[in-house]
């Protein structure tokens, strides 16, 4: 385990917001995609 | 071949797919790798294991700013030329760029407050870069609002052109006033190297790996408008019929 001495609090919070973050706007990015694609894939079936 | 036929829709959804699953590729192993041999470095000296941070902090602000001037210039191409393509990349890249700069804002508080004494304090970057932040929500907000898409265009163009002065400020904030808290540049090819190699590689490839994972993440947003845009048109057909 790495030992981040007094500022582990710190580092973990910078790095786990930033972490969150990312993983956040990769998810929602993924998801809205997806939608988006299946929505107009069942529109063309139908038109 | 011309650059402008990527304006077409069906084109640009071809060529974006195909480079797309590279994209991604390089984007988790340069993030990824960036990251962990950031996170692995030995402590500062000065800043102890609070140096770490900055793998994280430089990439994102680097982007902040990036993903703005993209924008200003996909806005350009959209107020001269009417391609709607340029106008829906304008779109998707602003929650990225909204994303990166609050990265870049938390990271860069937390880290301030253990080395500066502060989480905040109003010194031009951080103060251009919260500014910054404003005018990404602003320009969002401002596409949600206008029930015209070309309207909506127009508009937040008008917006991107004007945000761009803080985009701009807050790159080069610290070369205008000196009496800010906030360093210099980091890396900076004027003056030569200021960072031991042992940490500057590591960011490099965190850089590269924020600058392409920025791309992916706007190729697949503006794929999603574009099939937004598509079905809209559909819709409104089938109810013309």
């Amino acid at each position: 385990m790495i030992d981040l001495g007094k500022y582990t609090v710190t580092v973990l919070s910078a790095y786990g917001a930033g972490i969150l973050l990312l993983a956040g706007i990769i998810l929602q990015t993924i998801a809205a995609n997806a939608r988006a694609r299946r929505a107009l894939e069942e529109q063309e079936k139908r038109g | 071949m011309s650059i402008w036929e990527y304006a077409n829709p069906v084109k640009f959804m071809r060529a974006s797919g195909a480079v797309l699953p590279w994209v991604v590729g390089g984007a988790a192993i340069c993030t990824l790798g960036g990251l962990i041999w950031g996170f692995l470095t030995p402590d500062d000296f000065k800043q102890g294991s609070t140096v770490k941070i900055l793998f994280l902090h430089v990439p994102a602000a680097l982007m902040a700013i990036n993903c703005w001037m993209m924008m200003l210039v996909a806005s350009l191409i959209w107020i001269v030329r009417r391609h709607h393509v340029s106008a829906l990349a304008a779109k998707a890249a602003a929650p990225v760029g909204a994303v990166m700069t609050l990265i870049a804002l938390i990271t860069g508080a937390v880290w301030g407050q253990p080395m500066w004494g502060t989480w905040w304090e109003w010194d031009p970057r951080l103060t251009s870069f919260l500014i910054l932040f404003l005018f990404y929500l602003g320009y969002i907000a401002l596409w949600e609002a206008v029930e015209d898409p070309d309207s909506a265009a127009d508009l937040t163009g008008v917006l991107c052109l004007v945000g761009s002065v803080f985009a701009l400020l807050s790159r080069y904030a610290v070369l205008f006033w000196n009496q800010g808290l906030h360093q210099g540049a980091s890396l900076s090819v004027a003056s030569g190297e200021r960072m031991s190699a042992t940490y500057r590689y590591p960011l490099y490839l965190a850089m590269l790996g924020f600058f392409l994972l920025t791309v992916a993440l706007i190729l697949i947003r503006t794929r999603t408008e574009i099939r937004r845009r598509r079905l809209a048109a559909l819709l409104a057909r089938e109810n013309r019929a």
